[in-house]
């Protein structure tokens, strides 16, 4: 196998890998910022252990984030030397940003978040896990700023044989990347939201060998998840579709490999609902087409065609010269029918979900099926998110930056095969390790419930098990 | 070379510095974990004293890379490809010693044994392994005209990358040693005096071992004679400051020497690069030079505008941070299964 492909299988692997957290922290310390919030205004002790319980998880999820996190960090120099010297002018300038503005903050306020429930005032407290949201939110911010100018670049000459900043304020009000921090931080919250109502819906299954009590706080947040994920799914399906107008003109070739269209559509367009491509000679094999909907979708009204992949490609052979040009057209089209798939139906579970527990008629707790699916749900937002990177990644195909610099010229040319076999299974072992333990663990906390810290302080006959004593400096 | 050049070569020194100095002793607390608590309660007792902080002190870490990335790209690319096992091994003891704080408190008590294996392996891998990469680094690699290393196994590991290797382990663990004495009460603290006033003596003869190799394997003493001697000598002047206040009961005198001296070895080998960034064993002409291998003048103007902002404010609120937790960590009465 080339060096290209193992690298690029090795940076698809990792961060992947690393946005199944992502998402999942930012998420769920924004649920955990709120909940502790109700206990600060409210008094409800209730809301203490529920802030406690869902801290843990999102804990566990933050651990494995932060620690695959660093290898994204180094692999642009490790795997991608040639790349970082085209772009490091502009590129590193918001991954040193991100490290200094987002990952100082976020580590440091989550550490005192930890260690000071019984030492600092529970405003202060609170303020440290509004912090870790802020820092977790800015850290997304630089990285998808850095992720745009790749997909969209401005701000930049050519100059000395790499690419060199001009304007850095265009850097961060690129176009596409606004589009890209409200997609992604909006299914972050959808994700938190429906992970945790899913959870809970799990918890709720056995809810006649639970306590009454524990049943009552499981409901509670089954509704704040479904609320969150209400208003996120809302927005990140209204983003998407922004997104999608821009590709239109920005990166035909994308949209219409994400629609699996070869020839140009007819005006009005239809639209693809399924289908499947013939790669190797570009054609489309089967589609089952809905007519009218490609207009909608695209230009908000009954008329206008679009440009398919083949009229594409011409105008890029035009513009950059001969090569080839159609990214993994199968993989585009499903991971969009999967990603907005499952988006409409989160919105539409997290809508019926809020409907059926409404207080005067909570029928979702007496039917096992209702709370089976809502259990499900828990894993639509990972493979969503995934999807969606896919989509972003794949159809930039053949560029890392988009018309400027090609995927082969960005490959670390002296990293050997055998060093990047290497590094790929040992990286393969260690994640499944560490999945498996992070699943494991959720669901141990899980068990325990979100009353049991309590009970075993009371056993204990304490109060806190606060370490700290006398002073040391 | 320009003076915003300059500043960034500083400013990377500061970092890596900065690293070493609050993530050492990390390091140190981590095998520590394994090699000087005697039963599961000590174990916790020596994990909390870097429980809410160590995350923080690793980003060190990752802004040193950031800024490299940014301010000195050529250098970013050569050295982390040029590194690529050794830093992927690194990258493997990162990883397992992260993991490890959250996990090994969640587990059930029969997995924990292996979580401690993970935090104190992990923890010793990465300064190990970052000492031999930034030793042989000041030795020379074969570096080609196009800034790419194609390096064996010989200019990896040699005697003197080595010694480096072990020489940053052992100023890590004393370092977390004196740490301990400092945020401890009870058996540990008083064990980890001992360990330490023990392990000094050991330290003397890998200063000298350090030294002659330093001045056989590099240019430094050739180069910046004056600096490199004063360094040297200032590095077995804190040795014997730290020693001394470890012996009289002084743990933060200790603490802030062994700090210190490890600020010093990043001086020491940033001084005896300059004006270098890299340097080649193929020929001087492919030498890595700051002047060269730099981002362009407004890259820098806006990292500095940024670096010079953001930077009071972490430090702000790191040092508030460890004014928070500055209590001593007694031993733990844990609650729970156990
Ligand atoms: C949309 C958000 C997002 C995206 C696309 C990425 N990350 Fe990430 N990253 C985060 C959002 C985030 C986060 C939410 O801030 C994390 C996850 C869990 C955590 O603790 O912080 C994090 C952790 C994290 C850490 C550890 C920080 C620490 O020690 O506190 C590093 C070094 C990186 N990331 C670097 C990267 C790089 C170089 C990426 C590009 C490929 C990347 N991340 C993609
Ligand atoms: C965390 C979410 C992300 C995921 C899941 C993701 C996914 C992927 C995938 C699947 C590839 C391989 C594409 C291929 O084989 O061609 C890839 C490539 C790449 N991505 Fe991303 N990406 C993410 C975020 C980012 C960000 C934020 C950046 C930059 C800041 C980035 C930079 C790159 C680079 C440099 C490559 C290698 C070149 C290439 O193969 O296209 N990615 N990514
Ligand atoms: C009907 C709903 C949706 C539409 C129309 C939509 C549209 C899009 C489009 C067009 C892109 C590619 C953008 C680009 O390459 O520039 C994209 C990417 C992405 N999508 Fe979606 N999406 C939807 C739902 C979701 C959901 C529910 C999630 C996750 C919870 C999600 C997560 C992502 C992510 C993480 C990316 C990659 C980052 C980015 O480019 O923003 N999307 N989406």
């Amino acid at each position: 196998m080339s060096i290209v492909t193992l690298a690029r299988f090795q940076f698809a692997m990792t961060t992947i890998f690393h946005f199944f957290f992502v998402p999942f922290s930012i998420g769920t310390v924004l649920i955990v910022a709120i909940l502790e919030t109700c206990y600060v205004v409210t008094k409800n002790e209730q809301y203490k252990q529920l802030t406690k319980f869902w801290g843990n998880i999102m804990l566990l999820s933050f651990a494995v984030g932060v620690v695959t996190g660093i290898i994204q960090e180094f692999q642009f120099g490790m795997n991608w030397s040639d790349y970082s010297r085209f772009v490091g002018d502009i590129f590193g300038a918001p991954l040193a940003i991100e490290a200094l503005l987002a990952f100082f903050m976020e580590s440091t306020f989550l550490g005192l978040w930890m260690f000071t429930w019984d030492r600092v005032s529970k405003k202060l407290h609170l303020l440290f896990i509004w912090l870790v949201v802020v820092g977790s939110m800015a850290s997304a911010l630089w990285i998808l700023a850095a992720n745009s100018f790749m997909q969209h670049p401005v701000g930049y000459v050519i100059r000395h044989g790499r690419a060199e900043m001009v304007n850095f304020f265009a850097v961060i009000t690129n176009a596409q990347f606004f589009y890209e921090y409200g997609h992604v931080i909006t299914g972050a919250i959808t994700m938190g939201g429906i992970i945790v109502a899913g959870l809970s819906a799990f918890q709720l299954l056995k809810k006649d060998k639970l306590e009454k009590t524990t049943v009552a706080l499981y409901k509670k947040t089954v509704r704040l998840g479904l609320v969150i994920s209400l208003v996120g799914s809302i927005s990140v399906m209204g983003v998407g579709d922004l997104q999608m107008k821009a590709l239109i003109k920005e990166q035909p070739m994308k949209f219409a490999a994400m629609e699996g269209a070869y020839k140009d559509s007819g005006d009005p367009a239809a639209w693809t609902l399924i289908g499947w491509a013939n790669e190797a000679k570009h054609e489309e094999v089967f589609g089952i087409k809905i007519p009218y909907m490609l207009s909608i979708l695209s230009y908000d009204k009954l008329s206008g065609s679009v440009k398919g992949m083949d009229s594409a490609n011409k105008a890029l052979i035009k513009k950059y010269g001969k090569r080839n040009y159609y990214p993994m057209v199968n993989m585009m089209f499903w991971s969009f029918r999967v990603m907005a798939g499952f988006g409409a139906l989160m919105f539409l579970v997290s809508a019926l979900g809020l409907f059926f527990t409404r207080k005067k008629k909570a029928i979702l707790y007496e039917h096992k099926w209702m709370l089976w699916i809502l259990g499900m749900m828990t894993f639509t937002p990972f493979i969503a998110n995934t999807c969606g990177w896919l989509i972003t990644e794949l159809g930039r195909y053949p560029w890392t930056v988009y018309g400027l610099f090609t995927i082969k010229q960005s490959v670390s040319p002296n990293v050997s095969a055998t060093s990047l076999i290497i590094s790929n299974t040992v990286y393969f072992l260690l994640f499944t390790t560490l999945a498996a333990t992070m699943v494991s663990l959720v669901i141990r906390e899980l068990k325990k419930g979100p009353e049991y810290e309590e009970q075993q302080l009371q056993l204990a006959n304490q109060a806190s098990v606060d370490p700290f004593d006398k002073g040391a400096f | 070379m320009s003076g915003l050049q300059f500043f960034w070569f500083l400013l990377i020194g500061v970092l890596f510095s900065g690293y070493f100095f609050f993530e050492g002793f990390d390091y140190g607390v981590g095998m520590a974990v394994q090699t000087l608590a005697h039963n599961e309660d000590e174990k916790d007792q020596i994990v909390a004293t870097i429980g809410p902080v160590w995350d923080g002190n690793e980003v060190w870490l990752l802004t040193a890379g950031g800024a490299m990335f940014a301010s000195f790209p050529y250098w970013y690319a050569s050295l982390f490809s040029g590194y690529y096992l050794i830093l992927f091994v690194v990258l493997f003891g990162l990883i397992i010693r992260g993991v490890s704080f959250e996990f090994r408190h969640k587990v059930p008590l029969k997995q924990k044994q292996r979580w401690n294996w993970t935090l104190s392996i992990g923890s010793f891998i990465v300064p190990f392994f970052l000492g031999v990469m930034f030793i042989s680094m000041v030795k020379g690699m074969p570096i080609d005209a196009q800034g790419n290393m194609t390096a064996t196994f010989g200019d990896y590991f040699n005697l003197f990358s080595i010694v480096g290797g072990v020489a940053v382990v052992l100023l890590t663990y004393l370092h977390g040693l004196n740490y301990i004495a400092l945020k401890t009460e009870g058996a540990v603290r008083q064990r980890a005096r001992n360990y330490a006033q023990f392990l000094y003596w050991v330290l003397y003869a890998g200063l000298v071992v350090f030294a002659v190799l330093l001045f056989f394997e590099t240019d430094f003493f050739k180069l910046h004679a004056v600096a490199t001697l004063a360094l040297v000598v200032a590095l077995v002047v804190l040795t014997v400051v730290a020693h001394v206040a470890s012996f009289k009961g002084t743990e933060l005198v200790a603490f802030l020497a062994s700090g210190i001296s490890l600020v010093v070895v990043v001086a020491l080998l940033f001084q005896g690069l300059f004006p270098r960034v890299l340097i080649s064993s193929i020929s001087p002409k492919y030498d890595l030079l700051i002047k060269t291998a730099s981002s362009s003048p407004y890259t820098l103007k806006v990292m500095s505008i940024v670096a010079i902002t953001l930077v009071p404010f972490v430090l702000a609120y790191t040092a508030w941070a460890y004014y928070i937790f500055r209590k001593r960590i007694k031993q733990p009465v844990v609650v729970g299964e156990k």
